[in-house]
């Protein structure tokens, strides 16, 4: 039999989406929750796995497990061919200009780490300033904390309007001589918003200073093309895209990349050592020590594989259709607020209810089988700009349906009558 | 459903809209901060301590139905107690509401109330966590507590 961590469940593309074609590849999908089916719209949290990539995982500790990049037999040829195939597809599914500029991370969180220790600690100095926005994830602004408390530097803010959209202008304002670097997010996970990556690009390379992007919610939702973003970095993970949890990708520029020191020192990521002086791999093992997350990544790459054969602009308008038509419907419910109405939005409907607090909401739903999420988003920020200490939030997929948005909104009635 | 009615009971309910006792307190000489990172509710908990006895009680803050029904219900309970008792009483009421009881409910007086809670794990923390700021008062501790 082949052993080369085929992908070893097919997806045979229809002409058109299907929906429910789609949601026989989730096993997960069809179960009873509390006596109710399974109505998932948690999935800006982490989304649910295919069969693909769940056998994939399976095939290759079953076959192929072995440390790669090492070792001359069978099974580390294997797995290391494998691995690294991983790393052209994610080349191709980012559009990078070089497949050494795909590093493998445990996720977006640990490839913004990886810009701010490396980059950030050899550019930023005292004094210095990095800018990002006020809708971002805690992840994309706690590791620019700690680098600008360890270096005297200071993070600045840009701020978004009220419908949660960044104001440009006041962004390009704070891009002063003292920017070092700017960190942005593609799609707010909180509040839904798409960010003009380009225009934040374009007026911060006007000034030279690079641009880190935090993809974690815009992967899996639309085509990202990081050449023609122009972006200096972008960080995807690898479970909210239909793959596996403690695998993602970190996109640099080689001419960025070349010039910063390693993250993590350790194995694979030295071409000699002595005790007097290492000498580094070359691009992109430099960033990646010790025996990586081997099976994951390869998971990754049946997720990719996966999302290709479906095919990203088919995701992008279901969801866009499921997103309006939830809207239309949520929006209409006497109490409800819509929090996050920007006109450039996919995927997030948070919402508030006048008297009820989003953690009740949370556990009523629930009780119908539909799981979202409720409080902060890791993104307290947004909360205390709109004043609120928590939101509902559904978040869609692929496999999600107009049935399940209706289900949604039977469920918030069932809130307004439990509640009273 | 009838889960969700023994956790959203009709006391509960009408202690979340109009929470007894919700105001700060101007001579209390104890005060706490309780938040619940996850879910972002946050209460503070103010105490006036007079021989070792809860002579007034009352806390300010924002949560969801269960921690401020919680919170409201476990003022009224408290005022006149020593804090050894409210110490008890809080070892009582968490059994309770983590489905540990082995009997006296009844010295828990409306308080029991809140066993709903013990079929909803993840909502123990909302329940508890006016008790614990409150404990945090009671014992001068400085930093705020977190469920977490």
């Amino acid at each position: 039999m082949s052993t080369l961590a085929k992908t070893p469940h097919q997806v045979h593309p229809a002409r058109t989406f299907d929906v429910e074609r789609v949601r026989r590849d989730f096993p997960v999908l069809h179960q009873k929750v509390h006596g109710k089916p399974l109505v998932y719209l948690d999935n800006a949290a982490t989304t649910q796995k295919p069969l693909a990539v769940i056998e994939t995982i399976d095939h290759y500790y079953r076959h192929d497990n072995s440390n790669i990049h090492r070792g001359v037999h069978t099974l580390s040829e294997r797995a290391t061919e494998a691995y690294e195939k991983v790393r052209v597809a994610a080349q191709k599914f980012l559009n990078a200009a070089d497949s050494k500029e795909i590093i493998f991370v445990r996720g977006t969180t640990e490839g913004i780490n990886l810009v701010a220790q490396s980059y950030g600690r050899k550019n930023v100095g005292s004094g210095d300033e990095v800018l990002i926005t006020a809708m971002e994830h805690h992840s994309n602004i706690v590791p620019w904390q700690l680098l600008c408390g360890e270096k005297g530097a200071k993070l600045r803010v840009a701020p978004i309007n009220d419908r949660g959209e960044l104001l440009l202008e006041e962004f390009e304002r704070l891009l002063g001589p003292k920017t070092r670097i700017v960190a942005v997010g593609h799609l707010s996970n909180a509040l839904g918003t798409i960010n003009p990556i380009r225009e934040v690009v374009r007026m911060a390379h006007a000034r030279n200073i690079p641009v880190l992007v935090d993809g974690a919610q815009a992967a899996p939702r639309m085509k990202v093309d990081v050449q023609e973003l122009d972006c200096d970095f972008y960080a995807i993970s690898g479970h909210k895209m239909y793959g596996p949890t403690g695998i993602g990708v970190l996109y640099g520029k080689t001419r960025l990349l070349e010039t910063m020191p390693p993250y993590q020192g350790g194995g694979d990521m030295i071409a000699s050592v002595t005790f007097e002086k290492t000498v580094y791999n070359r691009l992109p093992y430099k960033f990646e020590a010790g025996t990586p997350n081997i099976a994951d990544t390869i998971g990754l790459g049946a997720a990719i594989e996966y999302l290709n054969e479906l095919g990203l602009d088919e995701i992008e308008k279901h969801e866009a259709e499921l997103l309006a038509y939830a809207t239309s419907r949520v929006e209409t419910i006497p109490g409800v607020r819509i929090v996050g109405t920007a006109r450039e939005k996919a995927g997030v409907l948070s919402f508030v209810m006048d008297d009820i607090h989003p953690h009740d909401i949370g556990t009523i739903l629930d009780n119908e089988g539909i799981a979202v999420r409720t409080g902060h988003h890791c993104a307290q920020p947004v909360m205390q700009r709109f004043n609120i200490p928590a939101t509902a939030r559904a978040s869609f997929g692929l496999y999600n349906t107009r049935a399940e948005v209706d289900a949604l909104v039977a469920g918030i009635h069932k809130v307004r009558e439990v509640m009273g | 459903m009838s889960e969700l009615r023994e956790l959203y009971q009709e006391l509960i309910l009408e202690h979340s809209k109009k929470p007894r006792n919700f105001r700060a307190l101007e001579s209390a000489n104890h005060k706490a901060e309780g938040y619940n990172p996850l879910c972002g509710d946050h209460f503070t908990v103010y105490l006036e301590l007079q021989d070792g006895a809860i002579k007034d009680i009352g806390f300010q803050g924002s949560g969801c139905a269960i921690s401020k029904a919680s919170a409201s219900m476990m003022t009224q309970s408290l005022k006149g107690k020593t804090a050894a008792e409210a110490e008890e009483l809080f070892t009582k009421f968490h059994d309770v509401v983590t489905g540990h009881a082995v009997g006296g409910e009844e010295k828990l007086g409306k308080l029991a109330v809140f066993s709903g809670v013990s079929e909803f794990p993840l909502r123990v923390k909302c329940a508890t966590l006016a008790w614990h700021t409150l404990r945090a008062a009671l014992r001068g501790e400085q930093e705020a507590v977190s469920t977490e």
